[in-house]
């Protein structure tokens, strides 16, 4: 949270009215509470999705009510729904012409594993095989409260990214990669199937 | 609605040189179909939608069938000489059937508002004969359900106008609905794996050791 000022300092100022902050955290407060996200649903948690932008939920209480068009100027993605394979690329697609800082939620659990499609063979076992995912919401579809959780979660980690020194901030380190590749339509299936570089799956044991 | 035989009937009279078989369907459904050949195919169904009383002006629902090699078993008492006895005697002969593709069309008349007529129609055989006349001139209704049709089930519909895939991409060659379709290999872990997606778990994940507790009591 704080970079430099000491939390002590900084509250005792504040008992004689005044208040200190540092950039980071100005800058990261800036970031959290205006976060745009992109315009667009794949399935019945984009209900959801909408219902958590209109007036009962309230997305703007958040600062997340600027749902844009396009991805140029959108912030967040949130993958709201089905992925089918035949999507897919352009889901990556879209992911890659965002610009950085860029964030995703996965919404609802064919977002985050294919959900009841999961064994079959035209549904993307989840997009977290393609683009990186910062937060899960299970759920079928989730709540809107879950979607508001999740975008509080996101806002958290937002708050915690530090911008310069070590340990700053992915989007920083010039290295690490803002586009991932777009799968190809092969004859039976994605070509890649799976981005290795961002996919690595916990190796789980059978129960029986 | 007439039945399905009167259907036929007048079918025959106004299409000459037509073969139609009426397809019994002996479960709960009792619902018959017709079955027709490919040279006629239009043309009778033309006429089940201009005649004046059946008027089968709408096609609401058009569908695949896959039905792969089957030997069907008969079972036949046989009246033999068993030692020196007459006997009679369960005689079973398998009747081998060849695969083939089926496209099912569900009938009705908003005009009249009768229906369902079921209306089949079948390939050769599952692969290179796999092709049938496309009833698109005559229900435009069709013409989505039969791209899906050659989408899923691979049935090459001849006088279709637009024969391309509809949900698989372009690229895709499998035919996802038919019995012999095997899927990717991709499996993912299930919590709780059962039948064939067990058998899948066992192939792709390693079983978690047995423990039950009694393991960790050992004898002091």
């Amino acid at each position: 949270m704080s970079n430099g000022v000491d939390e002590g300092l900084r509250s005792e100022l504040q008992k004689q009215g005044i208040w200190v902050t540092s950039l980071s955290d100005l800058y990261n407060w800036g970031r959290r509470n205006s976060i745009w996200p992109l315009q667009f649903g794949l399935a019945c948690c984009a209900i959801e999705m909408i219902a958590t932008a209109a007036s009962k939920y309230d997305l703007a209480r958040f600062g997340g009510e600027v749902f844009r068009p396009s991805p140029r100027q959108a912030d967040l993605m949130i993958v709201a729904g089905t992925v089918t394979k035949k999507m897919a690329p352009q889901i990556v697609r879209l992911y890659n012409q965002m610009p950085d800082p860029k964030y995703v939620i996965a919404m609802g659990a064919c977002a985050i594993s294919g959900g009841p499609f999961k064994q079959g063979y035209n549904v993307l076992k989840g997009v977290d095989r393609f683009i990186p995912v910062d937060v899960y919401i299970p759920g079928c579809p989730p709540r809107p409260e879950a979607l508001l959780h999740a975008f509080m979660e996101l806002q958290r980690k937002i708050d915690g990214q530090k911008l310069s020194g070590t340990g700053r901030a992915d989007f920083l380190e010039p290295e690490r990669p803002s586009e991932f590749p777009v799968p190809e339509f092969g004859e039976h299936d994605l070509v890649p199937a799976k981005n290795d570089d961002i996919f690595r799956p916990p190796v789980v044991a059978r129960q029986s | 609605m007439l039945d399905l035989a009167q259907i036929k009937t007048r079918a025959e009279a106004a299409v000459s040189g037509a073969k139609l078989e009426i397809i019994p369907n002996p479960g709960p459904a009792n619902q018959p179909s017709l079955l027709l050949d490919h040279e006629h195919a239009v043309e009778v169904v033309r006429f089940l939608r201009d005649d004046p009383q059946l008027q089968l002006d709408f096609c609401s629902n058009a569908t695949g069938v896959d039905w792969l090699d089957r030997t069907v078993k008969k079972t036949v008492k046989v009246k033999q000489i068993v030692e020196g006895e007459e006997k009679e005697v369960n005689q079973t002969t398998g009747e081998n059937i060849p695969g083939y593709l089926e496209a099912v069309y569900h009938l009705y008349s908003i005009a009249l508002k009768h229906g369902p007529a079921v209306v089949r129609l079948r390939t050769a055989n599952r692969g290179d004969g796999a092709r049938l006349p496309s009833l698109t001139p005559v229900y435009r209704s069709a013409e989505f359900q039969e791209r899906e049709i050659f989408d899923l089930y691979g049935i090459r519909f001849d006088g279709h106008p637009d024969l391309r895939r509809i949900l698989m991409w372009d690229e895709f060659t499998d035919f996802p609905m038919r019995k012999d379709y095997v899927p990717p290999d991709d499996f993912e872990y299930e919590p709780t794996p059962h039948d064939e997606v067990l058998e899948r778990a066992k192939e792709h994940y390693p079983a978690r050791p047995q423990v039950d507790g009694a393991e960790a009591l050992t004898p002091q």
